[in-house]
């Protein structure tokens, strides 16, 4: 059968990298093929030559057998190929309606034809059988439902190739199943879909065949449902992986010492209601709940990015006021947020930069860092957290996302702090790189770290938390620690469905 | 993409070279430095002489711009010290309390848009433009709309003198260049500088006083402002509060941009800008020398910084790169 689209040979080298190498890659007609690779392995490029941000060095591609050469985004949607990029690309400040047609509103002579835009965004949102009003304020919406109006806007043009370059990073649970009932309508009207994604039980779940790379060169395709997990694993990580990497578990610690951090009754309208939370020395602590449960506005409360209503705050027995992250710097708190991109990095400043920053920050301007001292803490870091990168001055911009996260737990540690706040550490990042991260929360568990672990994955939870906070519906709602931890139980707490 | 991070100053260097070169070939006494009364007189040095108020100026632009944001009111501030020094000096008060008082003022308006910018959170356009419109009318009433006459020797020394046979406001210019590059670089502050304007949300989550760095990079902008409008009227002996620091907002914007320091902060350079300066001063006196009128001057003006601006550009970088082999590209 041949394919919808078919790529061979394809090649793609960046300053001092080569992303791609002889890449072959085939999508057929109503199939659902997923893309796998750690990161860095060049999934995102590939995803960006067939896009045309990137035009590719070497190789061709070819869609329903037709030589192509798109070399912008817009020429290789006109030809049929549209995409959802792993973060939202759209404005929040405009309507739903505007954001699906925009670029391609109906109207003539430079009027816009409102009806027909309305029209047009409404039949797109129909197709997905997605509820929303068109003319509200993108902004205004979850960020699933912005994915969802992401995807009305793909569709919107007439596409024979969809690409989702992980579109559910940021969906809970039931939301993902929407989208993969979306993904298999699409399949039955013959649509060949392109799914990126980290997790490997979506992969399980919806996808006919796929594709992994590695270092930028072509691995294998196969059909899903011929490879078992572990052995897809494998050739992901190019190496064997045993059982036992996924089911390590945490002891509970002894906690009777004083906590490192302590709060009572910490809250702010509208994000939070008052929790009281302790963390001690030495363990890892979960905050588990649904999406919107209030997680990260905790996290950002504790952190005095957001004031706080009421509450007292002490670290380490003494009490203290944190009205800033700098207090909370200061103070020994860190805190790595999930949005790396518009939160974390400093994007067009070298490596080193932005590892020493927050170290730097909490010396003072005066106290600066000697090249010296600067350098060999890079040197550490890069080696000890095996970030890969050209060398210390390259721009982080230029590091793929898992190699990003690394640098900013970097940044973190340099500060050397008392209690590390970890926002969805994992997100957006391949499994070996995840791995790694786990690997290394529990040394600095092991160090006499206090880490607060915020994910949306429960496995992630119970793997690496000695003790699990949940919340739901913008209030702490349980507490589970040690052996009683486990998937089912946190999945109950949630939901909600313990009390019944 | 290298060579550019190696040298952001590399396409306004040239750009200079090739000025220099074209006025040597229309009129080669333009390079001609003579030694007169043992003081150094020449193009070249009236150039250095002029646009030490300019490069002052961009100096603090520099700093403004790299945490992401533009002084339009530097102009009007320029407009303003002038006239606090000709009321001061006129009513008889010490150069020493006069020029205390003109950098105060400088000082005061820069904390007045840093207030605004950092703590009130207005845009950085909106917030100058305030006191770009209204401090020159502070000025004027500062002077009771009049243009008045300095007479004082040792305040026309700052703009005028020499000091061992070189002149005094180019040196004092390139002696705060210096200092200010060192305190920038030596100490941590240029970093926090250029990661406020790179990323303010990240910068603020990584613990830096984010508003605190804005603030204080208008007040040095302020102060700059402040000390040109010294030289100013010390350069003319009176102040004049409608003429005075005219457009001179353009003027060091374009030489922040044209040496190297994106409009949309971040990364900075203090030495492109004082070529940048150069840049534009040269070419101010390139056009009086070849008898141009005053009224057509701007346009080769613009001409010269659309020029360097696309050589700047990494758009166009990759095009010229299809011709001259493999560069960088993202």
């Amino acid at each position: 059968m041949p394919g919808l689209l078919e790529l061979r040979g394809i090649g793609k080298t960046f300053p001092g990298v080569v992303a791609l190498a002889g890449v072959d890659f085939t999508v057929r007609a109503g199939e659902i093929h997923a893309l796998l690779g750690e990161n860095g392995a060049g999934k995102s490029t590939l995803i960006k030559v067939l896009t045309g941000v990137h035009p590719a060095d070497a190789g061709e591609i070819r869609l329903a057998g037709q030589l192509i050469r798109p070399a912008a985004p817009k020429e290789a949607e006109r030809l049929g190929i549209s995409t959802v990029y792993q973060e939202v690309n759209l404005v929040p400040s405009l309507s739903v309606a505007e954001n699906i047609t925009l670029g391609r509103q109906p109207g003539a002579l430079g009027f816009l034809n409102w009806r027909a835009i309305r029209r047009r965004a409404r039949a797109a949102l129909a197709r997905l059988e997605v509820e929303c009003d068109v003319d509200a304020e993108l902004g205004s919406l979850s960020v699933a439902m912005q994915q969802m109006v992401a995807i009305a806007r793909a569709l919107d043009t007439s596409a024979r190739l969809l690409v989702l370059d992980e579109p559910t990073a940021s969906l809970d649970e039931k939301e993902v199943a929407e989208l993969f009932g979306i993904m298999r309508k699409l399949r039955g009207e013959g649509m060949g879909i392109v799914f990126v994604t980290h997790f490997l039980n979506q992969v399980y779940a919806v996808s006919d065949r796929l594709t992994v790379l590695r270092n930028g060169q072509l691995v294998g395709e196969y059909a899903t449902a011929d490879l078992s997990r572990l052995a897809l694993v494998g050739k992901m990580l190019g190496r064997e992986v045993s059982e036992a990497d996924f089911t390590s578990h945490v002891a509970a610690p002894a906690a009777t010492t004083q906590p490192v951090l302590a709060v009572r009754g910490l809250g702010r309208r509208g994000a939070i209601a008052p929790v009281d939370l302790a963390l001690h020395a030495g363990e890892v602590a979960g905050l588990g709940g649904l999406l919107g449960s209030g997680r990260t506005e905790t996290a950002r409360l504790l952190f005095g990015i957001d004031a706080c209503d009421c509450g007292d705050v002490s670290v380490k027995g003494a009490p203290v006021r944190i009205a800033s992250p700098r207090d909370a710097v200061r103070l020994g708190l860190a805190f790595c947020s999930e949005n790396r991109k518009a939160e974390g990095i400093l994007p067009n400043l070298s490596v080193r930069e932005n590892l020493i920053v927050a170290l730097q920050g909490k010396r003072g301007m005066l106290r600066a860092l000697s090249a010296a001292e600067q350098a060999q803490l890079c040197g550490h870091y890069i080696k000890a957290l095996r970030i890969k990168t050209a060398d210390a001055e390259t721009p982080i911009r230029n590091l793929s996302g898992g190699n990003q996260q690394k640098v900013l737990l970097a940044r973190w540690l340099a500060t050397q702090p008392a209690v590390i706040i970890l926002d969805e550490p994992t997100r957006g990042i391949d499994i070996g790189a995840k791995q790694e991260i786990e690997q290394l929360i529990a040394k600095l568990r092991a160090d006499g770290l206090a880490v607060l672990f915020i994910s949306s994955e429960i496995d992630e939870v119970v793997r690496n938390c000695s003790r699990v906070l949940v919340l739901r519906e913008r209030r702490l709602t349980g507490e589970i620690a040690g052996a009683d931890i486990n998937s089912e139980k946190l999945m109950h707490l949630m939901a909600g469905t313990h009390e019944s | 993409m290298k060579a550019k991070t190696q040298s952001p100053v590399l396409w306004p260097l040239l750009g200079l070279a090739a000025l220099v070169l074209l006025n040597a070939v229309h009129d080669i006494g333009f390079l001609k430095i003579t030694l007169l009364d043992g003081h150094l007189y020449g193009v070249p040095i009236d150039i250095l002489t002029q646009g030490s108020r300019t490069m002052l100026v961009a100096l603090g632009m520099t700093l403004v711009i790299a945490t992401g944001g533009v002084d339009l009111s530097v102009g009007s501030v320029v407009a303003i010290t002038g006239a606090v020094c000709a009321v001061l000096l006129q009513g008889g008060h010490s150069l020493a309390l006069t020029l205390a008082a003109a950098l105060g003022a400088g000082v005061v308006a820069g904390s007045a848009n840093g207030l605004l910018v950092a703590r009130l959170g207005v845009q950085p356009i909106v917030a100058t433009l305030i006191l770009m419109v209204a401090g020159r009318g502070l000025a004027q009433l500062i002077v009771d709309g009049q243009v008045i006459i300095i007479k004082n020797s040792a305040f026309e020394y700052l703009a005028n003198g020499f000091v061992l046979g070189l002149p005094v406001a180019p040196l004092l210019v390139a002696g705060l260049f210096l200092t200010t590059h060192f305190a920038l670089r030596r100490t941590a502050l240029g970093l926090f500088i250029e990661a406020v304007g790179d990323n303010e949300t990240a910068s603020r989550f990584a613990g830096l006083a984010a508003a605190r760095i804005k603030a204080l990079a208008y007040i040095f902008c302020g102060a700059c402002a402040g000390l040109a409008g010294v030289l100013a009227a010390a350069n003319i002996r009176a102040a004049d509060a409608y003429r005075a620091g005219e457009n001179m907002e353009l003027d060091a914007i374009f030489a922040v941009v044209v040496g190297g320091t994106a409009l949309s902060g971040g990364r900075f350079s203090i030495l492109g800008t004082a070529v940048g300066a150069l840049l534009i001063q040269t070419l101010t006196t390139t056009m009086y020398n070849l008898g141009v009128s005053p009224a057509i001057a701007p346009v080769p003006k613009a001409l010269l910084i659309i020029g360097v601006s696309l050589l700047q550009s990494d758009k166009v970088g990759r095009w010229l790169g299809g011709f001259f082999g493999k560069k960088a590209a993202t």
